[in-house]
């Protein structure tokens, strides 16, 4: 999968999720949201990218989320 | 001619919580307050003659047919016209009132033609019907006096014929045209002997308003409007009641056939999506049904480069299942899928995710709804708790306020648009958000929207969030219903945060370049109601923030308490005939039939029992992660029944590289369409005529359609799939499509009560049909929403990644026009290409000026994703800074330009905004050029043709 495509839907739905004030709440959101829509080897090569390239490109929310729900999200 | 099984009760019924009883001819009968004598005549089975009155118009009173005695009352009053009254005596036949008739007979005789053996409508001519009701037997006056037995026929319409020499000048084809139809098209010119029909200024039919919708056809009493295939075949001598395969109108439609040839389709008038009418579409335009561009043997190749080889169905099922096999022990489980169609039924889709699923062993399965109406899905799920629009279209007859956003009606909805004209005519208010100015923000006579809201293309979210900011700052919003309805903190939230300053109206006409103005004045209409509702297209879904704005709607009106009643909700139009249904029916990747989400352990532990099989609880791939795969080597097969992505999806060439890399793409379809081109199995499916079952409309009605004549290639599509699932392993058993709703029913709470035999009974149910509702439900969310508490949720505007440079200055919309429909696969087959026989692109004088581009010149369109090249129309249609085009035809390659840039929860792409220039140039582009050539050689490559 490409993986800029993957970060560009990523920060999508962070950007969506950061009208939430409870910012732990919008990372939630945001890890809620891959977890029921994204197919497996995209979570992997998201969680993937997070590991070998720190998450570059990612939104803040975005990182966030994918870092503090990693167990939840890991196929 | 109406319908040859039509019981035309003369007048319309009228609805009125009174009844009234009086006698006919000495029989007691009771009708409505408000019916007619003629509607209560033939309600106790007494049948007054008639020429200009009929069931689905307003009494006219010309004809002085259907005169009637009243006792206690002088003269012969016309019953059409008359009001029924408790306690009334009529008389329909005397003496007197015979002599009445046949004299005015003899009147309409003397200047009629005489060829009623070589009459087209012979037998079912209302007139000649007349003549002998009333026992006609001479005409006094002769034949020789003026008359107009040699008008000249208009036969410019491609569908229909129109002969003034038959003409009676009923007037039912006029008023049909503004009551059904609400065109105005057609009037009557002159006066006394010289009175005649006219389409728009004495023009030919083809030249005037006219839609070509079949109202005045079928008003027609004579032959004098007649479909031109009754010309050509004679007429049908059977007739099944089946349901339209176009547009998410679903209107119910009577086949005419003779033999297993469809003559003609008439507008069912106990639809109740439709109620007798009918667009262009579904009334005339089923020749591709027939077109000999039609494949009907299963073909099969290695490569695309190969030349097709017909097999046989059996051959052909075989290889493919053993190709999904290959691919799926060499690249893995996940490494195949399939797409369902909105163009096929329930059972069909229904089938195909199970296949997908139990066969295929994952949750590859995704549905041309992703790239329409997906952001509805999620957005109204998220705050009302289900995946549908909340209304019933007659639900618009209570509307006081109409906002339509991102659609427009008249061409992509034109048989609700004709109800929609009707309400707006009787009163209602409407608002129109929308960046190119549609053609109901002012139709001559009687529509004119109270406020155009032209904002620039990705900016809805703004606007919404803008109209929510008046609403709460001024105090118009509805705190105790939202209170009482919704979660209160939530909506206390959502009141901080639409009040913000940086939603204005000020800070919003900055964003969207709509005036502050005109939006507070929107708010307060809405906000004023007392019934608004919302109507909305692929004009707010089709961007990177589609279900923001579904999301930004549903807020809206929970805030204004405009749910839960007649005349108010927010009603998505869907674009296709079975949208609805194939959303419903488990064609998601994360959702089961009736949105239960995969990772469900309860929901999947009764799919399991019910399918004996152990389903895999992680969504599967949608379809633009599909072709993401596909380029990373990791997706390999696929089954698509009924869709052609190639044309109708983003970024072409991104599609084209992705199916180049994949091993096994199965296109069931009528067609070679664009994505068969690059496929190894071509299966031949069944048109909409050749097979049962039901579709499911944007109401949430589903209908059944029926067989009319045999599947032309020997599969319904559904037989297909069941064979190609029992080819891979699973088996699969059904006799009919009935047995397969009945587990849909079995398995899906709001289908539980659906069944075939139920349809059959009373037309349509809408869902949820269940022991809570055993007839449906028109209207969601009474009392309370189906999640319980109204969800608000935040709806922060963030401007799309696709953004205008000095290299691509203009805004590129896409939309659909009323003749074509989608990628026109069918329609492109159908007379209907005399009135779009190519894609335009709509430019503003101002930047037309700028660049030397003079109307019907070729122009490039150029986008980061490709280039294009189409003729340009010089349109203050659209606003300056904006182009519009369709996709109807694909040597256009309008998806060529538009980028992969899409809706943040469902991936919806954003057709609706892309950044854009345009030169004059004088050839195609090198796509477009490359395009002919690889149709040329594909079309070389079908059996029977000759090949390089």
């Amino acid at each position: 999968m490409d993986i800029h495509h993957l970060v560009e839907m990523a920060n999508n739905i962070g950007a969506f999720f950061a009208a939430e004030p409870d910012k732990a709440k919008g990372a939630q959101g945001v890890a809620s949201h891959i977890k029921s829509f994204w197919e497996p080897r995209m979570r992997r090569e998201i969680l993937s990218y997070v590991d070998e390239k720190s998450g570059e490109g990612l939104s803040e929310l975005v990182l966030s989320a994918l870092r503090t729900h990693r167990k939840e999200l890991t196929p | 001619m109406q319908s040859i099984i039509a019981n035309d009760l003369g007048t319309p019924e009228r609805k009125s919580g009174k009844s009234i009883s009086l006698e006919v001819n000495g029989v007691q009968v009771t009708v409505p307050e408000g019916s007619s004598v003629m509607y209560a005549a033939n309600v106790a089975g007494m049948k007054v003659p008639k020429l200009c009155a009929t069931d689905n118009l307003e009494p006219f009173g010309s004809c002085r047919l259907c005169l009637v005695e009243i006792d206690g009352r002088r003269g012969y009053p016309a019953s059409c016209t008359t009001p029924a009254e408790a306690g009334m005596k009529i008389r329909t036949e005397s003496p007197k009132l015979a002599d009445l008739r046949r004299g005015v007979m003899e009147l309409y005789i003397s200047d009629h033609p005489l060829d009623c053996l070589t009459c087209p409508a012979n037998g079912h001519c209302e007139l000649q019907d007349m003549a002998g009701v009333v026992g006609l037997r001479e005409v006094r006056y002769g034949y020789d006096g003026k008359n107009h037995l040699h008008e000249q026929k208009d036969e410019s319409n491609p569908y229909f014929t129109f002969d003034p020499s038959k003409c009676i000048v009923c007037s039912r084809c006029v008023r049909a045209c503004e009551e059904v139809q609400g065109t105005f098209a057609l009037t009557i010119d002159g006066r006394g002997f010289n009175s005649h029909i006219s389409p728009g200024q004495m023009q030919p039919f083809i030249d005037s308003e006219c839609v070509s919708c079949g109202a005045c056809v079928q008003a027609c009493p004579t032959s004098t409007l007649m479909e031109k295939s009754i010309y050509e075949m004679g007429q049908p001598d059977r007739t099944v009641t089946t349901t339209c395969a176009y547009c998410g109108v679903g209107c119910s439609f009577i086949a005419e056939i003779k033999g297993n040839s469809v003559v003609r389709m008439v507008p069912n008038k106990n639809g109740m999506a439709n109620h007798g009418h009918s667009c262009v579409k579904g009334r005339f335009a089923f020749g591709y049904t027939t077109h000999p561009d039609r494949i009907l043997k299963p073909m099969v190749r290695q490569s695309i480069d190969d030349r097709w080889k017909e097999v046989s169905w059996e051959e052909a099922i075989a290889h493919t299942a053993s190709e999904f096999k290959r691919i799926q022990q060499k690249y893995g489980r996940s490494s195949v899928g399939a797409i369902t169609s909105s163009r096929c039924t329930n059972e069909e889709t229904f089938l195909v995710q199970k296949m997908v699923r139990a066969a295929f062993g994952n949750n590859n399965v995704d549905t041309c709804a992703r790239v329409c109406h997906s952001p509805t899905g999620y957005g109204l799920k998220t705050t009302l708790g289900t995946s549908a629009g909340t209304q019933a279209f007659d639900s618009v007859m209570d509307a006081d306020v109409i906002f339509i956003i991102g659609a427009n009606p008249t061409d992509a909805h034109p048989v609700f648009a004709s109800q929609m004209k009707r309400r707006l005519r009787e009163g209602a208010t409407l608002i129109v958000a929308d960046p190119r100015a549609i053609d109901l923000i002012r139709t001559p006579p009687h529509i004119e929207a109270s406020h155009h809201l032209q904002l620039r293309p990705g900016t809805n979210v703004a606007l919404i969030n803008g109209i929510a900011h008046v609403i709460v700052t001024e105090g118009l919003a509805n705190d105790a219903y939202a209170n009482e309805r919704c979660e209160p903190q939530e909506y206390q939230t959502w009141k901080d945060f639409v009040s913000q300053p940086k939603y204005s109206p000020e800070a919003v006409e900055k964003i969207t370049g709509v005036p502050a103005d005109t939006i507070r004045g929107a708010a307060r209409l809405y906000a004023k109601g007392p019934n608004s509702a919302i109507y909305y297209g692929l004009g707010v879904t089709e961007h990177s923030q589609g279900s923001t704005m579904v999301i930004g709607m549903a807020n809206l009106s929970m805030a204004t308490g405009n749910m839960g009643r007649e005349g108010v909700g927010v009603n998505p139009l869907r674009g296709q005939n079975n949208v609805q249904g194939a959303c419903d029916m488990g064609s998601f990747p994360h959702e089961l039939s009736g949105y239960r989400h995969i990772s469900d352990a309860k929901t999947r532990e009764l799919f399991e029992k019910e399918w004996g099989v152990k389903l895999d609880a992680e969504p599967g791939l949608r379809i633009p992660n599909m072709f993401d795969a596909a380029l990373d080597g990791s997706y390999k097969g696929m089954y698509i029944q009924g869709e052609d992505f190639v044309q109708s999806d983003p970024n072409t060439q991104h599609i084209e590289a992705a199916l180049r890399n994949m091993e096994c793409i199965v296109v069931q379809d009528l067609f070679l369409n664009e994505t068969a081109k690059f496929a190894h199995v071509f299966l031949p499916g069944s048109t909409f005529l050749e097979k049962d079952g039901t579709y499911t409309n944007a109401e949430r009605r589903i209908q059944l359609i029926r067989k009319a004549i045999p599947p032309v290639a020997g599969k319904a599509d559904w037989e297909i799939t069941m064979d190609l699932s029992n080819a891979l392993g699973y088996p699969m058993q059904y006799d009919h499509p009935s047995q397969i709703m009945d587990e849909i029913a079995r398995l899906t709470p709001t289908f539980a009560g659906v069944s075939f035999e139920k349809l059959d009974k009373l037309g349509s149910v809408q869902w949820p049909c269940n022991d809570s509702a055993p007839e449906g439900t028109p209207t969601m969310h009474i009392g309370k929403f189906v999640r319980g508490k109204g969800h608000f949720v935040l709806t922060e505007y963030v401007a799309t990644d696709e953004r205008t440079s000095s290299r691509f200055p203009l805004i590129l919309t896409t939309g659909r026009i009323l003749s074509q429909y989608n990628v026109g696969a069918q329609t492109r087959r159908t007379e209907n290409v005399m009135w779009h026989e190519e894609d335009i692109l709509e430019i503003h004088p101002h930047d037309a000026e700028h660049r030397g581009v003079i109307d019907g010149a070729w122009v490039s369109v150029a986008s980061r994703a490709g280039e294009i090249v189409l003729r340009a129309r010089v349109s203050e249609r659209i606003q300056p800074g904006v182009v519009y085009t369709t996709f109807h035809h694909p040597d256009t390659g309008t998806n060529v330009i538009t980028t992969e840039n899409s809706d943040w929860a469902t991936n919806c792409p954003e057709y609706k905004v892309t950044a854009v220039e345009v030169t004059p140039v004088s050839k195609l582009s090198v796509w477009q050029e490359h395009y002919r050539e690889f149709t040329d050689q594909q079309e070389a490559l079908l059996p029977g043709k000759m090949g390089s």
